[in-house]
Order: C-alpha cells, then sequence, then structure tokens
C-alpha cells in the first residue's frame, strides 16, 4: 500500500480534508477510464455486518482506473498483512488488462480513497474479490478495444492488446495506447454483465510465480507500518490498564506522575494516559501512578473453564443430520466415545496493535494496523461523536493479522486523546497489552461417539462440539446414520462464555475441529486394526478428499502397515477449509524421558483450485504448517480470575527455527477451477496428524491441544 | 540525566543529547527517526529490534544508548552500499523469506551479525543462531534458504 506516495503523485489536485460520499470521489480524481464493481462476498459475515449496519453497498464496493498515464490502480478496502495479496490481485489486474505488472498499483484500505469493504478475513480476498476484480479489467479492456477500433478506424476483433499498447493484428505498426485513449476523458462504467474473462492457457502473469511487489521496501526497512508514522509535536501515549479483565478502577492518584517535566496526563473517565515525546519515557511514567482496582468477579482457569463451558452451553444448532443414530449404534461392533479438547491461543503477531490519529480541524485521520478499517472508522465516530465521513482510516503495511486485527480498541484510545491532547498521538501495545487484549482462539471442547460394523465400515458418528463454532465440524466420510451438532456460537461465545475477547484464529475453529474429527478416525482405524491411510480411504465419501490424500500419500511414500501403531510415528489428517481440500501426513520423533516432540517431516497436498500465484499459495501452506505446530505443540494462554498470566515469550512459546520440519507441498492442478482460499487451510491438520503420530510412534493418545511435554509424561507415566 | 552520546551510526559520526539510560531502539527509532528496527517483546526475546554494535547482532530493546559510546551501530538502514542491495536483503527478497515483513529487518541484521562471525555457514549453524528470531507468519523456511544463498555468495 504506497498510499503516501500515491497521494503525493496524483491526489495533488485533491484538497484535504476532503468530506466526500462514496461516489464523490470518483469525481475527485483526474481522467481516465473508471470501472465500478461489487464483490459479492457470500460467506455468513455479509449477512451480519448487513444486519449490524442496517444496510450493504448495492452500488459498488471497489473500483479500477485506467488513469491518463496508462497506469492502472485498483481500489479496494481490503488490507495486506503478510498474505500477499498487494501482489496477487495486481496480478489478475495485469493479466485481464495486458499490462505490466509493475504498471498495476493496489490502493488498499484507505477509508477515504477506497470504497467501503468489510475486511480482511476468512481467506476471502482471492475467492470472492478475485472473479469480479478479473470481470472489471476484462470489462475494462473491453471499452479500450472499444475506444481504440473508434480511434483506429479498424473493428475490434482485428486488434490485440500487448502491454498496455493495442495494435492492429495484421500491421501492428497500428496502434494506439491505453494512455491516449483515456487521455482528457472521464469514463464511467458499472460493471453488469459477466464479460469473458481469459482462459488459464492465456495466463501470461497469473498461475506464475514472481517476486513480492512489496519486498524490498520490507527487506530494506522502508515500508512503513503504523508505527512508522512520525508527524511534528506527536505523543507517545501509555494508557492505565487493569490487572485483570472485570477488574475495575477504584482510585488513582496521579500526584506522582504530574510532578514529572514534559509528561501530559490525561483522565478522562475511564481512561487514564501519561503522553510524552518519548515512547520509552511515557512508560516509565505510567509506572508512576498509583491505582487501586477492584478484584475480577471471574473465578476461571484453565483446568475449570471446561466444566463451565458444559453449563453455559445451552441449546444445540444442528449443522447436518442424516439417517438414525441409535439405529447406527446397535448395528456397530465397536464404540468409540472420546471428548476432546482445546486451549485459548494468541495470535501475537509480531507488530502489536499500533494506531496513530490526528485531528485537523474537524477531520481525524487514524493510521492503524487493522484488518478492518471501515469498522474501526465507525468505531472512531462513534467514541468521538462526530459524522463517520469526517473520520479517515489509512492502513499502511500490517504487521500479520491472523484473525487478531479485528478488534479496534487501540484506535479508540489513539483518537479519544488526540482528541484530549490537541496534537497527534500513538497508541502501541507493549508485549503484555498485546497479550492482555487479544481476542484469542477460544478454548473449545468436542465429544464424539462413534461406531464400527463388524466389517469396519463406519456405522455412526454423533459429533458435539461446544464453543468451537461451524468451521470443519462436518465430515467428508461415508456415514449412513450421522449428526453434527454445535454449542455456542462460534469464536465469539455467548456472554459469559469466556473471560475474556475471544474471535477468529486463522482457520477459525477449523483447528479444533479437525483435530477432534481426524483423532476419532485414527482411534477407529486403530480398533480395527486397519491402516489409518488405508481406513480413509475406504470409509472417504468425497472423491476430491479420496484424491488429495492420495497425492499426499504418493509424496510421503507411504507403505500399509503391518500393525497399528506402527511405531514409526506417522500421522494422517485431512480436512477442509474455505473451499480448499488438505491432506497431510507427518512423521514425529517423541522424547519419552521429557516428553518432548519433534517434528521432522510434513508432507501436506492441497486441491485450492486455480492458484492464482503458486508461489505465494507454497509460501502460505509453508506458514500455516510452521505455526500450525505451535497450536499443536506449545501455545496456551494460561489464565486465572480475569489475569492473563503471559504476560511475554518467556511464558508463550512460539515455533521457532529449531523446530523446522522438512515441509514438502504439492498444489493440486486445478487451473480450471475457480481459487478457493490460501491463507487457512494448511494450518487445520497440525493438530490431528502430530497426535496421530505421536499415537503411532508411542501408542498414547492426547485429547487435549496444546500437546506439551507436560501432558506427554503424564500419559506415559500412567501408562 | 541527559548527556551528549557520541557514536558511529550508519557509518557516519552521530551525537546525541538524551538520557543515557534510554534504551537504543527508542533513541534510533525517535530522535534519528530510524523506522526500520522495530519493537516486538521490548525483553530481548523475540529479535525484531536487532542491530550491528561493533559488527555483532545485539538485541537494541535492550541496550542503553550510553553502552554505544564510540561504538560502531548499524541498523537495517545502513545495509545498503551505494544503492545496492546486500545479499541479504536480495536473496530475502528473491527467496520471499518474508510475509508481513515486519520481523524482516531483525531477520537480516541478525543473519548479518552472524555472516560476520563466519561467512561459510552450515544448515544447522543458520538454526541455531536464528532461533531467537521470532517470524510469526512463519516464513522460516524461506529465511534459511535465503541466508544459505547469501553465505554462498559472500564465500
Amino acid at each position: 500500500m504506497k498510499n503516501d506516495n500515491y497521494l503525493e503523485m496524483d491526489f495533488k489536485d485533491i484538497k484535504t480534508p476532503f468530506e466526500v460520499d462514496r461516489r464523490e470521489f470518483i469525481k475527485l480524481l483526474g481522467g481516465g477510464l473508471f470501472i465500478l464493481f461489487t464483490v459479492g462476498d457470500t460467506l455468513g459475515y455479509v449477512q451480519q455486518e448487513q444486519r449490524r449496519r442496517g444496510e450493504l453497498p448495492t452500488d459498488f464496493n471497489a473500483f479500477l482506473r485506467i488513469d491518463e498515464k496508462g497506469k492502472v490502480s485498483c481500489f479496494t478496502g481490503k488490507i495486506e498483512m503478510g498474505q500477499g495479496i498487494i501482489t496477487s490481485l495486481a496480478q489478475m489486474l495485469a493479466d485481464e488488462l495486458d499490462v505490466t505488472l509493475d504498471s498495476v498499483q493496489m490502493i488498499m484500505g484507505d477509508t477515504d480513497l477506497c470504497p467501503w469493504d468489510m475486511g480482511t478475513f476468512g481467506s476471502m480476498s482471492t475467492r470472492f474479490f478475485g472473479p469480479p476484480l478479473r470481470a472489471a479489467a476484462a470489462e475494462a479492456r473491453n471499452v479500450l478495444l472499444e475506444l481504440a477500433s473508434e480511434q483506429l478506424k479498424i473493428p475490434v476483433d482485428k486488434l490485440s492488446v500487448r502491454q498496455g499498447v493495442v495494435y492492429q493484428k495484421s500491421n501492428k505498426k497500428n496502434k494506439v495506447s491505453y494512455a491516449e485513449l483515456t487521455k482528457g476523458k472521464k469514463i464511467e462504467r458499472h460493471l453488469k454483465g459477466k464479460p469473458r474473462i481469459k482462459d488459464p492457457s492465456e495466463f501470461k502473469v497469473m498461475n506464475k510465480s514472481i517476486t513480492r511487489v512489496d519486498a524490498i521496501e520490507k527487506v530494506t526497512g522502508k515500508a512503513k507500518f503504523a508505527g512508522d508514522m512520525r508527524f511534528p509535536d506527536m505523543l507517545y501515549a501509555k494508557v492505565l490498564r487493569p490487572p485483570a479483565h472485570g477488574a475495575k478502577l477504584i482510585d488513582v492518584d496521579l500526584s506522582e506522575v504530574k510532578k514529572m517535566s514534559d509528561i501530559v496526563v490525561i483522565q478522562d473517565s475511564d481512561l487514564v494516559a501519561v503522553l510524552h515525546k518519548y515512547p520509552d519515557v511515557a512508560e516509565k511514567a505510567l509506572e508512576k501512578i498509583k491505582a487501586k482496582f477492584s478484584l475480577s468477579e471471574s473465578k476461571l482457569n484453565n483446568e475449570n473453564i471446561y466444566e463451565h463451558f458444559m453449563e453455559v452451553a445451552g441449546d444445540p444448532k444442528v449443522v447436518s443430520h442424516n439417517g438414525d443414530i441409535n439405529q447406527g449404534e446397535k448395528q456397530s461392533a465397536t464404540v468409540v466415545d472420546e471428548t476432546y479438547y482445546d486451549s485459548y491461543v494468541a495470535h501475537s503477531p509480531i507488530e502489536p496493535h499500533t494506531a496513530v490519529a490526528k485531528i485537523d480541524g474537524n477531520k481525524v485521520t487514524v493510521w492503524a494496523s487493522t484488518q478492518n478499517p471501515f469498522t474501526a472508522k465507525e468505531e472512531v465516530a462513534g467514541a468521538l461523536k462526530v459524522a463517520s465521513e469526517n473520520v479517515r482510516i489509512i492502513t499502511p503495511y500490517v504487521g500479520g493479522g491472523f484473525g487478531g486485527k479485528t478488534r479496534n480498541l487501540q484506535i479508540v484510545d489513539a483518537a479519544r486523546l488526540a482528541k484530549l491532547t490537541g496534537k497527534p498521538v500513538m497508541v502501541a501495545y507493549t508485549r503484555k497489552e498485546e497479550f492482555f487484549y487479544d481476542a484469542f482462539h477460544p478454548a473449545a471442547i468436542v465429544k464424539i461417539r462413534s461406531g464400527l460394523t463388524s466389517s469396519n465400515e463406519i456405522s455412526f458418528w454423533d459429533y458435539n462440539g461446544y464453543f468451537a463454532g461451524e468451521r470443519g465440524a462436518t465430515h467428508f466420510y461415508n456415514i449412513p446414520n450421522s449428526s453434527t451438532k454445535v454449542f455456542g456460537s462460534g469464536w465469539t461465545g455467548s456472554a459469559n462464555t469466556h473471560p475474556f475477547a475471544t474471535g477468529p484464529w486463522r482457520a477459525p475453529g477449523n483447528n479444533t475441529n479437525t483435530f477432534a474429527r481426524e483423532s476419532q478416525i485414527d482411534i477407529m482405524a486403530a480398533k480395527a486394526g486397519v491402516d489409518p491411510f488405508e481406513f480413509r480411504l475406504k470409509n472417504i465419501a468425497d472423491k476430491k478428499m479420496l484424491e488429495v490424500l492420495k497425492v499426499a500419500g504418493e509424496k510421503f511414500g507411504w507403505k500399509s502397515f503391518s500393525k497399528n501403531p506402527s511405531g514409526k510415528g506417522y500421522g494422517i489428517a485431512c480436512g477442509i477449509d474455505a473451499g480448499s481440500y488438505v491432506a497431510m501426513i507427518v512423521e514425529v520423533d517423541v522424547n519419552s524421558k521429557d516428553g518432548n516432540v519433534k517434528v521432522n517431516r510434513v508432507v501436506c497436498a492441497q486441491n485450492m483450485g486455480l492458484a492464482i500465484n503458486p508461489e505465494g499459495a507454497t509460501i502460505q501452506m509453508e506458514g500455516c504448517i510452521m505455526m500450525g505446530l505451535g497450536y499443536a505443540l506449545t501455545e496456551e494462554v494460561k489464565f486465572r480470575s480475569g489475569e492473563i498470566l503471559n504476560k511475554n515469550y518467556d511464558s508463550y512459546e512460539l515455533p521457532k527455527f529449531s523446530w523446522l520440519p522438512k515441509i514438502e507441498t504439492v498444489i493440486l492442478n486445478k487451473k480450471n477451477e475457480p481459487p478457493q482460499g490460501g491463507g487457512e487451510p494448511a494450518i487445520i491438520t497440525l493438530g490431528a496428524a502430530i497426535g496421530n503420530a505421536i499415537y503411532d510412534k508411542l501408542g498414547i493418545r492426547l485429547n487435549r491441544m496444546p500437546m506439551t511435554p507436560e501432558r506427554i509424561l503424564q500419559i506415559i507415566i500412567k501408562k | 540525566m541527559s548527556e551528549l552520546i557520541e557514536f558511529k551510526l550508519n557509518g557516519k559520526a552521530v551525537k546525541v543529547n538524551v538520557d543515557s539510560e534510554r534504551m537504543l531502539l527508542w533513541v534510533l527509532r525517535t530522535d534519528f527517526g530510524l523506522t526500520g528496527t522495530k519493537y516486538g517483546c521490548g525483553e530481548g526475546f523475540c529479535g525484531a529490534c536487532t542491530v550491528l554494535i561493533n559488527n555483532k547482532a545485539e538485541r537494541s530493546c535492550s541496550i542503553a544508548v550510553k553502552s554505544v559510546k564510540g561504538k560502531e551501530v548499524l541498523t537495517i538502514e545502513g545495509l545498503m552500499n551505494n544503492g545496492k542491495l546486500h545479499p541479504l536483503q536480495k536473496a530475502f527478497a528473491e527467496k520471499d523469506a518474508l510475509q508481513c515483513g515486519y520481523c524482516t529487518p531483525g531477520m537480516i541484521m541478525n543473519a548479518y551479525g552472524l555472516l560476520k562471525k563466519k561467512s561459510k555457514l552450515t544448515y544447522d549453524e543458520i538454526i541455531k543462531e536464528m532461533d531467537d528470531n521470532f517470524c510469526r507468519c512463519s516464513a522460516h523456511k524461506r529465511i534459511v534458504e535465503a541466508i544459505q544463498t547469501a553465505s554462498n555468495e559472500m564465500k
């Protein structure tokens, strides 16, 4: 997002602050061809958003412009946080328009320049943004060809385009560039029909691996994140935080801190903050505040939370049902009844939540690390009681999100403090605050009762998930009697479920659901005395899943076990997320003396439809695998009576270089199928694949994540 | 107490009048406006703030500015030579050894410190020496490959 560069280059004609509605800003831009289009996100998020706002823009929510220099810009409220869409979306545009990649610019996450967008999450950008973006580009190309046809007096079907220049196929000297065609014109088109988009065989840029467009800025230290913004007179704020969730401020003594020179002290109802021109000095000043908080009323901790879940579960939602569970149970020779547990996990991006707010007249501008700038805009407007058109959120590069940067508390703090001090203010979380205010991946329970017939077919499947949500809860096995129910509403839970905020974490809920389902399948395979690979091949109903599993098996070099467990330390897991199919096989070593698990090798096959940028997709898979080791093996938020006990990385272990397994990925060649999600799917299978591999190695079964050395030792000792 | 601290920063002699107990990270990011060096944890666990002090990789969040008096400090901004990317920077970009890019300066500086100690690195040496630099996007595999590439190029 080179917003600022862009502003300098092309937006000189706009007087800031400018107050315009979505439609108006197009008038403010210079000449060129504009294609306005709507991204039809179809997941539940849209409906949620619709309910919350009471409306959805129906006209358009993204547009692209081919300006008078032939430069192509795409304006979208999506943001770049490492997932690489700044590159993959640009690739799509370049290909459909027949221009070079470096003539495309993505203007992202700026609420004044870009039309409304609900936020960047759910592996949706490529899936749902891709097709209409390509269609808009194809439409633009059609318009440009028509213009060229008029100008050159040559019918459209005799023309072709290369690198932004339209030419006559039979005489290449007869040509006109996009820049010449748009000069002095202002053409606005709404994408309505479905123009022909390119066939994969025609791709020149898409479906090819290229270096990220943001790489150079990022390796030179020039890339700007929210915390890198600098303004004259800017103050860094440190805010007084409660020691525990649910603790209330009773008394505060600011006399000491008020004696300090150059420190600005703010007390505004619940907000107590100290500010200084240096962040570290402000932090020292914060220590001088004497504050008394009430104790949190929460009695919950890591152990009693599961009991609490069962008490507050309420009524379930039936996700799917077929056949008759009781009938199925009667036909069973073996019944497996298991409960699986998952823990709270932190997002922990290395860039903590940060925001810089600046107020000029009645215009509030905030540079923020956020995944949903348009939500932040409404939140700031609400907190400052100003009209939302007076608020502008600009999203520079975001230093990792993983679903965690959808809560914008720091943005509101910064905006309030900017108003109270009359100066630009930065609020940047410390690592301790980042742990405290994270909306964690929720802890959850899954109970599964399932059975096998005497001929080792799955007779029934009774699945009850508590607070993990629906994503990945259903199965893809051939089971005549099956029920899937979920209790509690996904990642947020109902009120009083969780003692602190919870939220979407990379592939929300699916890590928990896949851990439970694929562990259960493995237990049944072991009960049947069948190799877990064979057992899956025999019982999987979904053909796409069978195909990826076979590809993974081939890559891994799977040879049937003569006994289960085999002692080799091999584990398999399959799953579906964001439309993509994943099959994973891992090999582990377990030290039975200290309980340490070393994952030596991970093979992952993925069917994600058309991979726009295969290299980018591979990188996302590798990232999922490495990150997934954490939730599977070590990451667990510890808490007691509302207090978060993890204050820094000495008590919360992220995956490290020394954990790096041999990673082998395969993306199935499906270029004629629509693109599916790529940023999340490969993370869902780590827990079950590793748990199953530990079983295969030592014959012990872990039903709780993370599978820490302590938990492994406990089971070994019991055995 | 404020004190005049003189040192060499990215090859140039600099002086700054600050409280000498302040951490180098914040002096770099505020007084010098060098924002390439990042805050990640503030206690030396994550390595996002890594810079070179007298050719040795150090955690700038945990080093008081007074201790760099008379020394040479190198940040990510000083790594390019005559407008040319350092082999490590080139390799990180070409090998896609980054995603969000926030930990990247610290990764590159730590690797640079490593290459200063020993130009030819084995895979195991890279793993061992990079172990305390965290990347949440989990680009570890590519980072190791990039360091290997740069190491080979510098032989």
